[in-house]
């Protein structure tokens, strides 16, 4: 097993962040959206982390705090708009939502 | 009491009579309903045959109707015997009553009159149309008025008398006529209120209240001549009699307009007094607006006094009841013509054309519908064309300015024409309804005082002396030679009347009361005289027609008091006729000798000819009537005038006339109304194509463009977060492929 490199986080980075990608493009449970943009962001941080620790800078790090913040307020409103659609619509599907058309 | 006062009460006891009998007859007397299949239980019969009598021969399938009908009346006379009894006896009295009151107080008026210095007496109870000042012709201002008010004078003193006396009379008989009829009020209620009109028209003191009594007798006639309704004939003859009155009426109106325009007044005390001061001069030799007035007044009096063109509606009238024949069409209504043009004497003295125009009428008349009645074979109708050529003989008078003879003759008339109506009616009712002279024949002592009294004025008429009709016809006679205005024509056609009128009266007399008996024997078994409210009428009127001529004896018979009375009392209502007459004295005493012997001898010779032909030699008229069957076949179907008039008047004028407005209304009229419609159908479909595919298509064209380049851009917006996510990540892709790439 040879050492683990800054190409190895990146790689790491970007399967996740084609995951997340692809999740959210195809998945239609707002759920699973939501946990897919978590995927992204998490894969947003991976990248931070690792830059943060190739360059010996702490900006990265911080930055990547800020984006964890970020994302557990997005996931709140996400998680309360899907709540107040099931209540309306009764469905968590995303393709069944057209209203933005309007 | 002063009756002279009180004459405006003499026209209102009948119609008293009329409204109480129109008015209340029906709840007093609620008829059957099988009235109106039943109804005409006496003349239902012979009428039926009237109706079939326009000169086509009698055959023997109308004979059986005949006595079919005759049984049938058996049974609904012996019907209507028994109901209504109370009425009718009231009704027997009333109606006849009120015309007796009538009577009484124009005796009595006329009375008063005679004794009293003045000739006219007027009473004006008030102003009946107060109209408005105009312009008259000659631009002075005149009022257009006319009163409610009543006129007593000699010649209207005649006339109420002649209604009241023979118009009461036939009431008496009528009662007798009529008893088996329904309808008994009806008929006395009619009559009555005929009475009422005929007086007013008398009595009125100006045109235009004579008028509503010309009208009103209009009325009565049209009624009392489809008295018998439910029979097509006689409905027809009640409207051939209203239609062609009217024709005179339009002239009797423009007539009295002019008269308004001209004079200024319809009254005729004013109207006299005009034309007399000499303001207006004689048309003698060109024709003016006073002979156009004239000519206007006399063709409303040949519609009412049946002459030439407008005498056809008479003979018809014949359908109404006998008394409504001997009352209206003989003695009283069809004068009013003569009556008014005598009133009117002062203008026709100024207009000698039309006078004699008046005269040349009268004289066709005269002899044109004796003629016809040499040759008719229905009683009545004999009688009606001689009433028609006697009324022609009154024009005669009238236009050759023989006023007071034209009256006379009028007042001998009444009575022996009354009295032939009369009479034939008790001929009909005694032998059950039969109207057709074939089938009588040697009824002299069957009904002997009928036979009588009709051999009494067949004298009177032919012209024998010493009975009313020689008189006046004589007179007539003796004034159309002599007087300025006459001519040797006029008397030659005079005089072939007169002969004519001995030959059909007494060829009347013989068929029916002569010779042998032609009645079919089952009727002959039921001849029976007529009752005494029939009989005493006819003996009455008999001794009338006897006397009445008495009063105007010839000037010449140098008589004098009551034997000259008729001219004398008529003398101030033709105030310048008795001028003329003056100077009419000038010929000389053997011609009039010679002339009235003439007459008489025409007179003789007629009724021989009539004995020799229909009594003592019954088989020549057959042989005649082959020798000459077209002359026969003519004067038995009138002339063909009925046939005439239909073909240029009724079909012609009127239906033709119709047929051509009709053609116009619906090819130009309709023709114009469709092309507008048609027109705007045609510019509509043009609006609505251009709505259609111009407006509309501007509007749709332009939705349609924004629909196709909306299309693209709307395919996009699915309203899905995802896609649009998808749209971002492949942007994003784009850019970072760009920037790789590059």
């Amino acid at each position: 097993m040879g050492a683990i490199t800054t190409a190895h986080y990146l790689a790491l980075s970007a399967a996740l962040l084609l995951i997340g990608t692809i999740g959210v493009l195809t998945r239609r449970n707002i759920v699973i959206i939501l946990m897919s943009i978590e995927l992204i962001l998490n894969a947003v941080n991976i990248n931070l982390i690792a830059f943060s620790h190739y360059w010996q800078q702490v900006n990265g790090q911080i930055f990547a705090i800020f984006v964890i913040t970020d994302a557990v307020a997005e996931a709140a409103v996400g998680l309360g708009i899907l709540i107040a659609l099931f209540r309306n619509k009764e469905t968590v599907l995303a393709d069944e939502v057209d209203l933005l058309k309007w | 009491m002063n009756f002279l006062d009180q004459i405006w009460l003499i026209p209102l006891f009948p119609l008293f009579g009329a409204a109480v009998m129109l008015l209340l007859g029906k709840k007093f007397d609620p008829q059957p309903p099988s009235e109106v299949a039943v109804a005409p239980g006496l003349e239902h019969t012979h009428d039926e045959h009237s109706g079939h009598d326009h000169g086509h021969a009698h055959d023997e399938h109308q004979h059986h109707g005949h006595t079919h009908d005759h049984a049938h009346e058996e049974v609904t006379g012996h019907e209507h015997h028994h109901h209504g009894g109370g009425l009718r006896a009231l009704v027997s009295f009333l109606c006849p009553g009120m015309v007796l009151l009538s009577f009484i107080f124009s005796a009595g008026a006329v009375w008063q009159l005679s004794n009293s210095s003045e000739h006219t007496h007027q009473v004006i109870q008030f102003t009946w149309l107060a109209g408005l000042p105009f312009h008259m012709a000659d631009g002075r201002l005149a009022t257009l008025s006319a009163d409610w008010g009543f006129l007593l004078d000699p010649l209207s003193s005649v006339m109420i008398l002649v209604v009241t006396g023979i118009g009461f009379l036939i009431h008496v008989y009528s009662v007798g006529y009529m008893s088996h009829d329904n309808g008994f009020y009806r008929f006395f209620g009619y009559l009555n209120l005929f009475v009422f009109f005929m007086l007013m028209l008398v009595l009125a003191n100006n045109y235009a209240l004579l008028f509503v009594g010309w009208e009103g007798v209009g009325l009565c006639s049209y009624l009392l001549i489809g008295f018998y309704f439910q029979k097509k004939s006689a409905g027809d003859a009640g409207k051939k009699a209203f239609i062609v009155n009217r024709v005179g009426d339009a002239g009797f109106i423009l007539g009295m307009l002019l008269m308004f325009s001209v004079l200024g007044t319809v009254k005729f005390v004013d109207v006299n007094q005009v034309l007399r001061s000499g303001q207006f001069h004689a048309e003698t030799a060109a024709w003016g607006v006073l002979s156009t007035m004239a000519l206007l007044l006399f063709i409303g009096a040949t519609g009412k006094s049946a002459q030439v063109p407008l005498y056809v509606w008479l003979p018809d009238a014949m359908e109404g009841p006998t008394p409504v024949s001997a009352l209206i069409h003989a003695a009283t209504m069809v004068t009013a013509g003569v009556y008014m043009v005598a009133r009117s004497s002062a203008l026709y003295q100024l207009t000698p054309q039309t006078s004699t125009i008046v005269a040349a009428v009268g004289a066709f008349t005269a002899i044109l519908a004796a003629s016809i009645a040499l040759v008719q074979n229905d009683i009545k109708r004999v009688l009606a064309y001689s009433t028609v050529s006697q009324l022609g003989y009154m024009f005669l008078a009238l236009g050759v300015g023989a006023y007071w003879v034209a009256v006379f003759h009028l007042f001998t008339h009444a009575f022996f024409k009354a009295l032939l109506f009369l009479g034939s009616g008790s001929v009909i009712h005694a032998l059950g309804g039969e109207q057709d002279m074939r089938h009588m024949g040697a009824l002299k002592n069957k009904i002997p005082i009928t036979h009588w009294t009709m051999f009494v004025a067949s004298l009177a008429i032919a012209g024998i002396p010493g009975l009313a009709g020689f008189f006046s016809k004589d007179e007539i006679l003796w004034q159309t030679y002599s007087s300025a205005q006459g001519s040797n024509i006029l008397w030659g056609v005079g005089l072939a009347t007169a002969l004519m009128t001995a030959f059909y009266m007494w060829r009347l007399m013989n068929m029916t009361f002569y010779g042998k008996s032609r009645v079919p024997r089952e009727v002959e078994a039921h001849i029976h005289e007529s009752p005494a409210s029939m009989t005493v009428p006819l003996t009455a009127l008999a001794i009338g027609t006897v006397l009445a001529g008495w009063i105007g004896t010839p000037k010449l018979w140098g008589m004098s008091g009551w034997f000259r009375g008729f001219e004398q009392w008529l003398e101030p209502s033709f105030a310048s006729a008795a001028v003329e007459a003056a100077q009419e004295g000038a010929h000389d005493a053997s011609t009039e000798w010679i002339l009235m012997a003439v007459s008489v001898a025409v007179a003789i010779i007629g009724i021989a000819i009539a004995r020799f032909c229909y009594h003592i030699r019954p088989e020549i008229p057959g042989v005649i009537e082959g020798r000459c069957s077209p002359i026969h076949r003519v004067l038995l179907n009138k002339w063909y005038v009925d046939e005439a008039y239909d073909f240029l008047f009724v079909n012609g004028l009127a239906k033709g006339g119709g047929r051509l407005l009709g053609a116009f209304d619906r090819n130009v009229v309709d023709g114009g109304v469709n092309g507008a419609g048609w027109l705007t159908r045609a510019s509509s479909l043009f609006s609505i194509w251009w709505d259609r595919w111009i407006i509309d298509g501007a509007v749709r064209l332009t939705s349609l463009i924004v629909k196709l380049t909306s299309y693209p851009v709307r395919i996009v917006q699915t309203g899905r977060v995802q896609a649009y996510a998808l749209f971002v990540v492949i942007g994003a892709l784009a850019f970072f492929g760009y920037y790789i790439a590059r």
